[in-house]
């Protein structure tokens, strides 16, 4: 690999990543080859239910999982490899060049700081500036995530908050050293459908202003439409399609993904039997051979279960894990 | 369908009829744990519900819907208001008793895996409920394996597995299972199928489709998922607060809601169509503490349109002005008539 990468290049570039948890007699293959490249300033959703192996992903990104997880594969960030990394260079990563906000904002947030105090700590550490000049930026970040009274609200503590405002904290965290990329953990799924909105709405315009690249996940397709310009379909460790998200939303190729729609509940469904997919996600200890999602698939044949699935691209950089790679029937998805 | 021998007023006789249901939980603190201020969980709700049908109860955290389920249930005890069950006072003495109520009325809820005892089967926890009213042990066992098959779940297999055994949407099936050993007339859905992914989640509200055909049930659904109560419900309850902003049939809400709030709720769904995104923010800031909640109006403070007078007096559910769905019931509870005419885009 080059040590200097040509500016065009992709400010994160992720290979073949693996993620397996091993104990004692139990060996779960969490992430199973995850690759992908992130633009500047794009945002990529990864789209999975519970156990896709989505958030062990991010975390395997900001060297965040337990000791006992042994990872694998090439992580590179603004051309420098993060898993080669020290303890102590990792350090100055996290809250630097990359950056991280979760569901739950209590548990990125300390409850014996203000906000003001956490977001001045950060920016002091990484940057090395005095005090003061850290709380005036901290006074800014909170203006620009949209915090009412921004004053105020920098010398409150997180149980002072809303649920809304506390995300908006952390966000404000999160940008305290203008990352190049943010990775958001389910960030809007604690949230209620007012406040979830305004979040999403802000992490956009953010984006817009900052330039800053994110990657998104969640479980939620509404929140992955709102939000994504490419989405990537995460099943049992796997990305089984990637694609841009209107590509995703109207013509989704991966009969997971077709079921993954066609199972998402709206209205216009009233008084029909909900399309659904069989059974339930594999035991990641116990992957079936070939294709993960055969089991439960319509179109399963012989072929799927038979050595790695080959990948496809197709012209416009989507990508699909399918043996029948062919288009399937595209189904119209509306809202 | 065959008459229900149970049913006593016949079928335009509401199973549920709830009138001005109040709670409002103190708030303990200071030196003698004095009250200092008293949170309005629920204030003066008042539905019914009618024989066969599904009703929908959406709001967003702290609006009071939970609530209202568990003050339905008696799981919490009214500070007021009244609750008549086919024509019977719940609680009163020429009514039924609350144990004759919760024969007919069962709860399924959001967290599965909290709802059943660890330490039981799956049989024995469907059994429990028949057995401490009366039915025999075995017959009961033998009820909890045919209801194991109802739900989608082999008898033979999961009968005497243990809740950790099971994954989430098992789970959920199990509880719905035991709700209905009792061979309940109404079932509330507390978030029944939140917690489940998207998949499962279908999966799960097929079945209680086809149970209610099947057991010929009433629901009372409560949901934060704008999506899954339009899907499933005939009538909509929108909560903000501990009230009733607005009540209709769900065509009629989800057509024309009149409701400011409503109309905010609606707007904020994710529109699932990246060529439509939402580009303005319909409502900012998250809905305020029930604890000493805005007089008058409770969605003032918030809202685009208040005026003076909702500070001043609280907004009585009424038909909308426009007198548009006069026949389909569409109530509101709403001073503006102008705001109420805004056109829902």
């Amino acid at each position: 690999m080059p040590d200097s990468i040509p500016p065009e290049s992709p400010v994160l570039r992720v290979e073949d990543l693996t993620v397996r948890f091993r104990r004692r007699n139990i060996d779960v293959a969490a992430v199973n080859g995850v690759s992908f490249a992130l633009a500047r300033g794009e945002t990529l959703t990864i789209l999975g239910e519970s156990g896709s192996g989505k958030s062990v992903s991010l975390k395997a990104l900001m060297g965040l999982l337990p000791d006992y997880a042994k990872i694998e594969g090439r992580v590179w960030l603004d051309g420098r490899s993060v898993l080669d990394m020290s303890t102590a260079e990792l350090a100055k990563l996290r809250g630097g060049a990359i950056s991280m906000i979760f569901q739950e904002p209590m548990a990125a947030l300390d409850p014996v700081y203000t906000i003001g105090e956490q977001i001045a700590e950060t920016i002091v550490q990484h940057e090395g500036v005095g005090r003061a000049t850290a709380m005036q930026r901290a006074l800014d970040l909170l203006d620009h995530v949209k915090i009412p009274s921004a004053a105020r609200r920098l010398k409150s503590y997180p149980h002072e908050m809303s649920g809304g405002m506390r995300q908006r904290a952390m966000i404000a965290l999160a940008l305290a050293c203008s990352p190049s990329v943010l990775l958001a953990d389910e960030p809007t799924t604690a949230l209620d459908v007012t406040v979830q909105i305004q979040i999403l709405l802000l992490l956009r315009q953010l984006q817009q202003e900052l330039g800053m690249a994110i990657v998104f996940v969640t479980h939620d397709v509404g929140a992955a439409a709102e939000i994504s310009d490419r989405i990537a379909v995460m099943y049992a460790g796997r990305f089984v399609e990637t694609a841009t998200a209107r590509e995703i939303m109207r013509t989704p190729r991966h009969p997971y993904t077709q079921g993954l729609l066609a199972s998402t509940v709206h209205g216009g469904l009233r008084g029909r039997v909900l399309e659904t997919i069989q059974g339930a996600p594999p035991n990641l200890a116990h992957l079936p051979p070939g294709c993960a999602f055969a089991p439960r698939c319509r179109y399963a044949t012989e072929l799927c279960t038979h050595g790695e699935v080959p990948v496809t691209m197709s012209p416009t950089g989507a990508m699909v894990r399918c043996v029948r790679a062919v288009p399937v029937p595209a189904q119209e998805v509306s809202a | 369908m065959p008459a229900d021998p149970r049913d006593r007023g016949g079928p335009a006789q509401p199973l549920l009829l709830v009138n001005n249901l109040r709670k409002h939980f103190p708030v303990r603190g200071g030196l003698l744990n004095r009250k200092v201020a008293t949170v309005q969980a629920v204030d003066d709700v008042s539905f019914s519900l009618l024989k066969g049908e599904t009703l929908g109860i959406v709001g967003e955290s702290g609006c009071g819907k939970s609530t209202t389920a568990r003050l339905l249930m008696r799981l919490i005890e009214p500070d007021a208001g009244d609750v008549v069950f086919d024509g019977d006072a719940v609680g009163d003495r020429h009514g039924i008793t609350v144990n004759a109520m919760r024969r007919q009325m069962q709860m399924v809820f959001q967290d599965s895996y909290s709802s059943l005892n660890p330490r039981m089967t799956m049989a024995e926890s469907i059994a429990y409920a028949p057995r401490m009213h009366g039915v025999p042990a075995k017959e009961s066992l033998a009820r909890a394996q045919d209801l194991l098959a109802e739900v989608g779940l082999n008898p033979r297999q999961y009968s005497r597995r243990y809740p950790h055994e099971l994954s989430g949407g098992q789970r959920q099936r199990v509880n719905i299972a035991r709700a209905l050993a009792l061979e309940p007339r109404l079932v509330i859905l507390d978030e029944a199928v939140s917690a489940l992914d998207k998949s499962i989640e279908a999966q799960v509200l097929n079945l209680l489709a086809e149970l209610k055909a099947r057991f010929n049930l009433t629901y009372l659904f409560i949901s934060h998922d704008l999506n899954v109560v339009e899907y499933v419900s005939d009538r909509v309850l929108v909560m903000y607060l501990g009230r009733v902003v607005e009540t209709g049939s769900v065509e009629s809400i989800y057509a024309r809601p009149r409701h400011p709030y409503t109309r905010a709720l609606f707007a904020s769904k994710p529109t699932l169509d990246p060529d439509r995104r939402t580009t303005e923010m319909p409502l900012t800031g998250d809905p305020p503490n029930p604890i000493n909640p805005p007089s008058g109006c409770r969605f003032r403070t918030r809202c685009a349109f208040a005026q003076t007078v909702c500070a001043e007096f609280v907004p009585r559910l009424a038909p909308p002005l426009d007198g548009e769905d006069a026949t389909v019931s569409h109530l509101v509870a709403c001073h503006l008539p102008h705001a109420q005419q805004v056109r829902h885009a």
